[in-house]
């Protein structure tokens, strides 16, 4: 863990986000994912002689919505400036990125804490820039291999304050970032593909001190986890240092998950000088109002927006609402099965206890459940009229699980489904008074002893009773229509 | 036919009949290979190639279907991508570079009809005034073999001014397409910055390349141009134009009263010029224009003289990393067996980049660097920006200005080489417009000790119609664009 005693950690986050632009950010070829390399680099993603970059102007609206959802300054001008190194897998021998002049400026993220508390944590600036190829070590021998179909992918990086206090901390912010921009669809989160990949700034200082410590930079963390145990153990590492006498050296790391350790990849001595200069193919890229406002206008509910109203206004606890809103997936369909059931509360249990459990084990995405939210909800009011108990309600699951429903159902259609095959399952819950009240009465003489001890007061052997019931009706028995039968023939009261 | 003939010319040839787009080519191509071997104008000959583009052009204008433009021949600086044809930039380094399309300025003009003759030669990477730093050997002046053509559009001005091809393009950035075109004794025409695409231009630096028309006469500029320029969606500096503006451009026999015209001489330039030869001249055309009612002003451009400085920071920090894309990994030269990345990188750009292209990207790497930045680079763009005001302000008084093109006529082979800030300062009159982005038109006005002279018409930002037009006027007082040098059989 982080905390030791007598230190604090202090911790800023760069998050790479890969926008979801069709094509790159200044040209026209396509961004998907996986093609054969070099099949998606065009000459000016090559940098053959003489191309030029031309602005994608979907990047810059989707930084904006960033920025709106952010709550910051969208800067009205704007410039790109080129970062200037050589790397094989960076043709121009130069990126492509915005140094002085960022798109968006100050604004923040409220990120939801495990215990409940919200922390605010303050965002820098967030900027375009493109991304670079990937060089391929692995695959020849003593030879690099250069795939540049990645190279020119739209990059918002987003720059947060050191608010961050622990690699918890960070984790729940790279996580708000994760569901924000999924919740916006600038971006498609997936981590395993590299669409978004988080740099740490890490440094610790002594309880009490605000003065900050010599940081260091860990790089290309790609995982909530990795983020997590890669700060642990930088944390630990620096704590080492410092109470051994040593000194913290500013640095780059590297975080070898398989050792759980950082590595220094470069000291600051040997740091390039980037030489920033403002980029002359383009032009500053101007933002007016009404631009600004056209994009407001098409912000969805925001994850805290949604969890504040989960709580406020469905009643819902702090964890479930996070959980609940985590993905905008998963919001989609627990506002569907809500609202088509009428049971908020319900609806949370159901959708994050049987429906998740079910679909991790089937290693299934929510949006391709075989049990759809309509029908949740049918199987839901069910339960809530006493038709289904807990038991059967589950049976049911199951059963619905074996024949998937299409994710568009109708409700109607979903209720009649539901209806059907509670009838053809028999699951249906005794709730006849008359049927149930004949069986309490030939229980109840068929049991002399036990209805003696009932009265003598031994309340318990009133479970006996209810387990006889139960055992007839093959758990069919409204349970509570039950107990309440029971004890009336049993207290000897006149029916 | 007329080797000599302007294109205006050449095009009524076609249009009669007289001879047709394929005779024309072949009597090019017949005195390229006749007369290159004493000027090493051309990089690339594309005989093959071009007598197709004629035979299409034939065709054209048996059907009726063509343009102004249609089967004359133009021959294009070996900086603009031509599809399937070599690219070099007069370099070693893309000696084997071959593009996959062609620049924006090839396309538009090959579909005006017109047939590309081959590649011209060039200072490397259009970093030189003399046409001497090219991997394919320097280039002759025409009227004198033992003179440069200037540069770095030296082999286009030397191709035109012998007959070679009859109009080429050249690009300029801080004087490439002038000096060479007053050398050579020939016009040659800097559009304002955003006036023709850039795309498929080999960059040198970003902010002031500009392409434009290199010819015998201002009216075939001012066709030519007209089928170059107007925005393109592949390059964000390149301006809208309307359809209207470059029909306009085309038709500068039309409509200019000289006599409402108002010509700054710009002082500095007049007090920095030590010609005395070149200064007769220059009073003449005043004089000749005068005669038209053209009406003469001395105007003041106070921060001429910081203009060489700002640009060579300028043009050699954006050229730093220009070329930092040829790193012999995707494209162009790779040095023999590498031992690793840095030995790739730093023998494969020491063995393709010629000597004044290191210079510059070492010249422009550290006016970039962290502790430079702000007394080099910051500094050189604030200093544009007065050269640019200047310029604004002294067209609030007059249409345009009249100013020597270079400081004296085509110098020696071999005379500057090894002094560099005396090469940049034939640089002096050409740069302050590169550098405030406006039109400049250079024209020949005369002889000194055999060698052509160069003129400048400097206007505000897009004022070539204007500039075009008084070009014209010039042109119809004088004849000095209708002389040629003899060139041994």
């Amino acid at each position: 863990m982080s905390e030791r005693s007598g230190w604090e950690t202090v911790i800023g986050l760069e998050v790479h986000v890969q926008l979801a632009t069709r094509s790159k950010i200044f040209s026209g070829a396509s961004t998907a994912f996986g093609a054969a390399p070099n099949t998606q680099a065009s000459p000016v993603d090559l940098a053959l002689p003489g191309t030029l970059p031309v602005l994608n102007e979907e990047a810059v609206r989707m930084a904006i919505r960033f920025g709106l959802a952010t709550g910051a300054e969208i800067n009205r001008e704007s410039v790109f400036d080129r970062k200037n190194y050589f790397y094989p897998d960076l043709p121009k021998g130069y990126q492509i990125s915005q140094f002085s002049q960022p798109i968006v400026g100050k604004g923040h993220l409220d990120v939801q804490l495990d215990d409940g508390q919200t922390l605010r944590v303050g965002i820098t600036r967030a900027h375009l820039e493109e991304d670079a190829g990937k060089s391929l070590h692995e695959d020849y021998s003593g030879m690099t291999g250069i795939d540049l179909n990645r190279a020119g992918t739209p990059l918002l990086e987003v720059v947060s304050e050191p608010d961050l206090r622990s690699s918890a901390q960070a984790a729940a912010y790279f996580r708000q970032m994760h569901a924000l921009v999924r919740y916006l669809g600038i971006c498609d989160g997936n981590l395993n593909e590299g669409s978004m990949r988080c740099d740490a700034n890490v440094s610790v200082r002594p309880q009490g001190t605000t003065e900050l410590g010599q940081r260091t930079e860990i790089k290309n963390l790609n995982s909530f986890r990795f983020l997590q145990q890669a700060i642990d153990a930088e944390v630990a590492r620096q704590i080492e240092v410092l109470e051994s006498g040593g000194r913290i050296v500013q640095e780059t790391l590297l975080y070898e998950p398989e050792l759980n350790r950082t590595r220094s990849m470069r000291s600051k001595e040997d740091s390039t000088d980037y030489r920033y200069f403002p980029e002359p193919d383009l032009l500053p890229v101007v933002v007016d109002d009404a631009l600004i406002e056209a994009i407001r206008a098409t912000l969805p509910e925001l994850p805290h927006e949604k969890r504040e109203r989960y709580q406020a206004e469905l009643g819902l606890g702090a964890y479930d609402a996070a959980w609940l809103t985590s993905e905008p997936e998963v919001a989609a369909y627990f506002e569907a099965a809500a609202e088509n059931s009428g049971e908020a509360k319900l609806a949370a249990n159901w959708v994050m206890g049987e429906l998740s459990g079910a679909l991790n084990k089937a290693e299934l995405d929510i949006t391709r459940s075989p049990v759809s939210a309509t029908r949740l909800a049918a199987l839901i009011r069910r339960i809530k009229d006493g038709t289904l108990s807990s038991k059967t309600a589950k049976q049911l699951f199951e059963a619905l699980w074996q024949e998937p429903a299409a994710q568009d159902e109708a409700a109607e259609a979903a209720a009649t489904c539901i209806d059907q095959r509670i009838e053809a399952l028999g699951l249906k819950q005794m709730s006849d008074s008359g049927e149930l009240a004949r069986m309490v009465d030939e229980v109840v003489a068929a049991n002399p002893a036990q209805v003696e001890q009932f009265r003598a007061g031994k309340d318990k052997v009133l479970g006996f009773f209810v387990g006889q019931i139960m055992k007839q009706t093959q758990g069919k028995a409204n349970p509570q229509q039950v107990n309440e039968l029971l004890r009336a023939a049993l207290s000897g009261k006149p029916d | 036919m007329d080797p000599f003939a302007s294109i205006a010319d050449l095009a009524e040839g076609l249009r009669t009949r007289t001879f047709s787009s394929r005779e024309l080519t072949q009597a090019y191509l017949d005195r390229i290979q006749r007369l290159d071997g004493q000027l090493n104008s051309f990089i690339t000959v594309t005989a093959e190639q071009a007598l197709a583009q004629a035979e299409a052009a034939d065709a054209q204008l048996a059907n009726g279907s063509a343009g102004p433009l249609t089967g004359i021949p133009i021959a294009h600086k070996d900086l603009f991508c031509t599809q399937g044809v070599r690219t070099s930039c007069g370099s070693r380094m893309l000696d084997n570079f071959v593009a996959p399309y062609d620049a924006t300025v090839v396309e538009r003009l090959q579909q005006a009809g017109m047939v590309m003759l081959g590649k011209t030669n060039m200072d490397e990477y259009a970093m030189g005034s003399s046409c001497e730093n090219s991997y394919y050997g320097a280039a002759s002046n025409p009227w004198n073999p033992d003179r440069v053509p200037g540069g770095s559009s030296g082999g286009a001005a030397a191709a035109v001014a012998a007959g070679l091809a009859p109009i080429a393009t050249g690009t300029d950035t801080g004087g490439s397409i002038r000096q060479p075109a007053a050398f050579c004794g020939i016009s040659g025409l800097k559009p304002t910055y955003g006036r023709v695409s850039r795309y498929g231009m080999v960059a040198f630096a970003s902010s002031l390349d500009q392409g434009g028309p290199m010819g015998r006469t201002v009216e075939d500029l001012s066709l030519v141009l007209g089928a170059m320029a107007g925005f393109d969606h592949r390059d964000s500096t390149s301006t809208e134009q309307s359809a209207a503006e470059l029909d306009a451009l085309r038709s500068v026999r039309i409509g200019l009263a000289p006599e409402r015209l108002k010509v700054g001489l710009p002082t500095e330039y007049f007090q920095a010029l030590t010609d005395a030869g070149l200064a007769t001249l220059l009073d003449e055309a005043r004089r000749a224009l005068e005669g038209r009612g053209v009406q003469f002003v001395e105007v003041s451009l106070p921060h001429t003289a910081a203009a060489v400085p700002c640009y060579y920071v300028l043009a050699s920090a954006e050229a730093s990393t220009n070329l930092s894309r040829y790193d012999g990994v995707r494209y162009g030269y790779r040095c023999e067996n590498p031992k690793d990345l840095n030995d790739l990188y730093q023998r494969s750009r020491s063995e393709a980049f010629g000597a004044e292209v290191k210079r510059r990207i070492l010249t422009g790497t550290y006016a970039l660097s962290v502790g430079y930045y702000e007394a080099y680079y910051r500094k050189a763009q604030q200093v544009r920006r007065l050269i640019r005001d200047d310029f604004v302000k002294a067209f609030e008084s007059v249409d345009m200005l009249l100013a020597p093109t270079c400081p004296n006529a085509a110098f020696g082979k071999g005379q500057l080489v090894s002094d560099p800030v005396a090469m940049y300062q034939q640089d002096i009159f050409t740069i302050p417009a590169s550098l405030a982005g406006v039109p400049a038109l250079a024209l020949p006005c005369g002889f000194s000790e055999q060698l052509p002279m160069g003129l400048q018409l400097i206007g505000p930002h897009f004022s070539e119609q204007r500039l075009l037009g008084l070009g014209q006027i010039y042109q119809t007082e004088t004849d000095w664009h209708r002389r040629h040098p003899q060139l041994g059989e």
